[in-house]
């Protein structure tokens, strides 16, 4: 909550006021420059020869045609960079080029750097790739079989073609079952979807005669690019790399690994000596992917007759891709935010992540929680039916209470769900409508919960998530300097929000100036939903500090104590007496003539976890938001086709930074999620080649605005003591509960599960069908693989006397 | 973004010069409207003419003229913008507007002609591909390879007649002029299509069509149903077409089409066999769309699974026959 220096309540003129975007004219314009939009003087244009084998061993590239080309300027192969990458250093599994092998139809073999585009696709074609083809991997199941040494994909991972292996478990979940009075048990699938951003990647790099390397990129994350590329470049010096992130078209976590494209423009442009720049086809961001992993999923969960639960135990089996990615983290994701909204004494997760040879999934809006989050909404539902209890009703009846440690270790802060639900359920006229609607007509409800920032970073060190640096000026100027990379979503603007706040000054006044490695200071990057909480808190102690430095001049100089001082309107005054005051600038001209130069810093690292077990920093954040959602269905019974005209959702965003951002943040996520609940699939074709079915926008089906719901938003602000003015996310949470809840509101339409994502005319009418013929109106998956787990690592729950430390591990556990 | 290949472009200002450049150019010489779907093709590398004829600039290949007591005449070339909202076109031959407005987006309209889009190319998805994908599997027969991959161990190619007027105006009737250096020639719109996803028309590549004649309107009655996920621009998977005689309240003649579920527009003769003769009520609407869906043979190599896309046709049949029979809603637009 904003206080003035006495610590009294202060009226906020900028936070909590629907302004525009600092970037708003130039993009409703046009003028916004993409990395596209970029040229150079000299300036090559490359393409990348990708593999049209799914899994094979390089015998022989033959690039003699391309090179006799006029107008070919450089071809790079793998050998040239032969040091590996990746977004996670225990997933260092990615080259530049393919060197010995390709493990997908997509995955880069040869850069070529040309005159124009035409001469480098040409050159493209014209390059010869000999493989010898390897037994190829397409699903889940045969990811978990045994595989011979030279079949693998990788020659790391747990075992055969698993790359890793979670088992945890937090009390003892068997033991609880037997305290229930229902068990429920089900199984799910979440299909993968990627994030289908509009703007393709682009990238584009200079290096220059004095050995300094720029470049620019649609990326969410220049600092990872930073780093990868000086890893990959070595021995050329990181301080001598400079990463730019230009204003990226829509990211939603496909921007946010390093790329081999950025890496092979980098490579490029110092062969050359010229600057490179590539754009990829719309079929080469399907292949860059990072998106949804699909997933299957098992739960089993005991509940009390009132509805609370004893003890849950989940299972995950993700579909990784060709690499490793942000897979890791993907897998402890899709076991970590079970306990966060609805209290669970016990919990016991298994999540097991294979490679396949398909382009590699990573982050997608939600990363990793929303496939969970659907399989425990729909799993709540049915077992509200089976007890006779209302959805809602249930639900708000056992929440996490607010300021509380949940069995696995997270520590939860402001908790607005119960608002929140209340909010949709007034909306949809719930209680008059659930379950009395007309055959075809359903409601559903949901909810979930999402991070504010992952409390831990991507490579483990103890430095700052975010730093802001200020700049003041005599003339009145402020600038901020930031690495936060403003996606579409207004990163930019909240800095000059936060900062206008502080200082009582027009927040279009102020010069945003982020996303440089070069220039500004690091912030990790925007994913996991941490960019408003973290750069905002750094901007605030930088804010605050400037502040304090003006106010200690302007004091002085008014003769009038620093606590009387106010800052407002472009002015310095004493709150006493309004008069009495100076305008910004020569408060600033009086600090500088007091202190010299004014500049100042804030940086903002998050609160330890309470979880010190190995796997406790996937989960952890500063705050939680939550959001409660009510989807209306139309489901036509002869058909299976369903509509969505109407979707409510209420989301506890702590406090709004700027409401008309946030509510387009919850209708920009329900949009997405409305795309993964009805149609959207990235799917292959196993038996021919695991070739991508349709890597074009118009054969991967995602809603258009003729398909979009009319969408009710709500936002309960309830501030959390961890987030600048009490703000938490928005950018993911309002897509998790999407998908249950439209489920949920087939089933209320015409009495039928479908128990996974997407849900499509064809297996509601499969499920229908079956209904009539009187068998399980359901369709789903019906088994599960086999796995040998690795023994759980066994940490006691804290109201057991966990300490959050493991217990020592023993035995190994089979499971059907 | 990907790359057109380099072409030659040639702009006749006649019917005459554009065949005659046509012969000139050779056997991979093409004609070109709007582009909507030859340029996308190029791009992916599915056509590759050395020689592209525009023939945006001949008049003679546009307009609408004609009455509806003895049928209409549409040039090749006019938009299927102007299909869609032109005032003649809507008052008499409303089903034909319709239909159009169901053809992708309105930007695509703008540019796409009707023309061009009764000549469609076959449409799957393992031939709507770039080369580099194709490359991945090998390619198919339909360019480039020796496989259909939808039904490897099939002679022949799949591929799915794609346009939404073609079922439509082969049930209603109409007729195309066919215009070479050999001269002109008609032909019914139920004759120019061919069942194979390969060599789809009964039309020499030399020949340029001119004009499509709509028939008069004497009595019949006529829609078209449109399955597709998105109604904003998708392909159909599934079209009905149909046209209908009634005497009082009993059907005497009928004409059923189905689009997007095989390489050609399927007639459904089982359907219409049952409906002549027989009291347009909701006994013989079922009884129809019972025997209209056998005919159909989707496949693998659209958008939705074929087995239910098989099952939709009974649905879009009854829907089709209901809004004609005057018990049922129109499709919305």
């Amino acid at each position: 909550m904003a206080t003035s220096e006495n610590g009294a309540p202060r009226e906020l003129k900028v936070i909590g006021h629907p302004l525009r975007k600092v970037d708003a004219r130039a993009k409703v314009t046009g003028q916004t420059r993409f990395a596209d939009d970029l040229t150079l003087p000299r300036m090559l244009h490359a393409k990348l020869l990708r593999s049209t084998e799914a899994h094979a061993r390089i015998v022989r590239i033959d690039t003699s045609a391309a090179e006799a080309m006029p107008g070919v300027r450089a071809i790079l192969t793998g050998d040239v960079l032969p040091e590996p990458f990746g977004i996670l250093p225990v997933s260092q599994d990615e080259h530049t080029l393919c060197i010995d092998k390709v493990r997908f139809v997509g995955d880069p073999v040869v850069a070529v750097a040309a005159i124009d585009e035409d001469t480098a696709e040409e050159a493209v074609r014209r390059i010869v790739v000999e493989y010898e083809p390897l037994k190829h991997v397409a699903s889940i199941d045969d990811g978990l079989a045994p595989c011979s040494d030279a079949d693998r994909i990788h020659d790391y991972g747990t075992h055969d073609n698993v790359h890793k292996y979670v088992n945890l478990e937090f009390g003892d979940v068997e033991q609880s079952f037997e305290e229930a009075d229902l068990v429920q048990e089900d199984s799910f699938y979440f299909e993968g979807n990627t994030h289908l951003p509009m703007e393709q990647h682009a990238a584009l790099a200079a290096f220059d005669p004095d050995g300094k390397l720029t470049l620019w990129s649609s990326t969410q994350t220049p600092h990872y690019v930073h780093r990868a590329l000086a890893k990959v470049l070595a021995p050329l010096p990181a301080s001598h790399i400079r990463v730019i992130a230009c204003p990226n078209g829509g990211g939603f976590g496909g921007k946010s690994d390093p790329f081999n494209h950025e890496i092979a423009v980098a490579k490029l442009s110092m062969i050359t000596g010229r600057p490179v720049k590539i754009c990829l086809t719309r079929e080469e961001v399907f292949y860059c992917h990072r998106g949804r992993h699909p997933v299957l999923m098992w739960v089993k969960t005991g509940f009390k007759k009132d509805g609370s639960m004893t003890g849950m135990h989940f299972r995950s089996y993700l579909d990784g891709g060709a690499y490793g990615s942000y897979g890791v983290a993907s897998t402890f994701y899709t076991g970590a935010l079970q306990t966060v909204t609805y209290p669970v004494p016990r919990y016991k997760f298994q999540g097991a992540r294979v490679f396949t040879n398909k382009p590699p999934c990573g982050p997608k809006r939600g990363h990793g929680t929303p496939q969970p989050r659907f399989a425990l909404e729909v799993h709540l539902d049915k077992v509200a039916h089976r007890l006779g209890l209302d959805p809602a009703q249930m639900r708000l009846d056992h929440l996490v209470p607010p300021n509380s440690l949940t069995a696995n270790y997270l520590r939860v802060g402001s908790m607005g769900l119960g608002a929140c639900i209340e909010k949709v359920v007034e909306g949809s006229a719930w209680k008059e409508r659930y379950g009395k609607l007309p055959e075809g007509h359903g409601l559903g409800l949901a909810c979930g919960s999402y991070l504010s920032g992952a409390g831990l970073p991507i490579y483990w060190n103890r430095m700052p998530h975010s730093g802001v640096q200020l700049k003041l000026d005599r003339s009145g100027g402020v600038a901020c300097f930031c690495g936060s990379t403003d996606i579409g979503q207004g990163s930019d603007s909240v800095l000059a929000y936060v900062v206008a706040e502080v200082l009582g000054i027009d927040p279009f006044a102020i010069r945003v100036v982020t996303a440089d490695t070069d220039l500004t200071p690091v912030d990790l990057g925007s994913y996991s939903s941490r960019v408003t909480l973290m750069t905002g808190n750094a901007a605030l102690q930088a804010a605050e500090r400037a502040r304090e430095l003006l106010a200690q001049a302007v004091a002085k100089k008014l003769e009038v104590p620093a606590v009387r001082l106010t800052f407002a309107e472009g002015r310095v005054f004493d709150v006493e007496d309004a008069e009495r005051g100076m305008t910004f600038a020569e408060a600033v001209q009086a600090a500088e003539a007091k202190f010299g130069t004014i500049g100042t810093v804030g940086s903002y690292a998050p609160p330890a976890s309470a979880g010190k077990f190995k796997g406790a920093g996937v989960g952890p954040s500063p705050a939680y938001s939550y959001t409660a959602i009510v989807a209306e269905t139309f489901v036509d019974p002869e058909t299976g086709i369903v509509e969505v005209p109407r979707i409510w959702c209420a989301h506890d965003a702590g406090k709004c930074i700027n409401p008309a951002l946030v509510i387009g943040q919850i209708e920009g996520g329900v949009y997405m999620g409305l795309g993964e609940a009805l149609m959207e699939e990235m799917t292959y074709r196993g038996n021919r080649n695991v070739v991508h079915h349709h890597p074009s926008m118009l054969e991967y089906k995602s809603p258009t605005t003729h398909e979009m719901c009319d969408v009710i938003s709500y936002v309960i602000e309830d501030p959390d003591p961890n987030g600048p003015f009490g703000a938490k996310e928005v950018g993911q949470g309002p897509l998790l509960p999407v998908m249950p809840a439209v489920a949920n509101a087939v089933f209320d339409a015409v009495g039928v599960r479908v128990d996974e994502v997407p849900v499509t005319p064809e297996k509601v009418l499969r499920a229908l069908q079956a209904k009539a013929r009187g068998r399980d109106p359901r369709t789903g998956p019906t088994r599960l693989p086999e796995v040998a787990w690795r023994p759980p690592m066994r940490v006691p729950p804290p109201w057991e006397g966990g300490t959050g430390e493991a217990l020592p591990r023993e035995g190994v556990e089979v499971t059907k | 973004m990907l790359r057109l290949p380099t072409f030659r472009y040639l702009r006749p200002e006649s019917v005459e010069q554009a065949v005659a450049w046509r012969t000139d150019g050779g056997p991979e010489a093409a004609f070109v409207a709007g582009g909507t779907d030859l340029y996308p093709n190029m791009k992916r590398r599915q056509q590759t003419p050395p020689i592209v004829i525009g023939l945006g600039r001949i008049p003679e290949l546009r307009g609408i003229s004609g009455d509806s007591d003895t049928g209409a005449r549409v040039g090749a070339t006019t938009t299927l913008t102007r299909v869609c909202e032109d005032p003649f076109l809507v008052e008499h031959y409303p089903e034909v507007s319709r239909a159009a407005r169901t053809i992708s987006t309105p930007l695509l309209r703008n540019m796409g002609t009707i023309g061009g889009n009764v000549l469609l190319d076959t449409r799957c998805n393992y031939y709507d591909q770039t080369y580099e994908w194709r490359r991945s599997i090998d390619f198919c027969m339909k360019k480039e390879g020796t496989i259909c991959w939808v039904a490897p161990s099939s002679p022949r190619c799949w591929a799915v007649q794609s346009s939404d007027l073609v079922p439509l105006l082969c049930a209603i009737g109409g007729s195309v002029r066919l215009v070479s250096p050999r001269g002109e020639r008609e032909l019914a719109f139920r004759d120019l299509y061919r069942d194979d996803g390969i060599d789809y028309l009964n039309k020499q590549p030399d020949e340029l069509l001119t004009d499509l004649r709509l028939p008069a309107r004497d009595g019949w009655r006529a829609t078209y149903w449109k399955l597709r996920r998105r109604e904003a621009f998708d392909f159909p998977v599934l079209g009905v077409a149909a046209c209908l005689r009634l005497d009082g309240d009993v059907v005497r003649e009928a004409h059923l089409y189905l689009g997007g579920v095989g390489s050609w527009p399927i007639e459904a003769t089982g359907a219409c066999d049952v409906l002549v003769g027989r009291r347009l009520d909701e006994e013989t609407i079922q009884a129809a769309a019972a025997q209209a869906y056998r005919p159909a043979k989707p496949l693998d190599n659209t958008d939705f699974h074929m087995t239910w896309r098989k099952h939709m046709v009974r649905r879009y049949v009854e829907g089709a026959l209901r809004e004609l029979s005057g018990d049922g809603a129109a499709p919305r637009d």
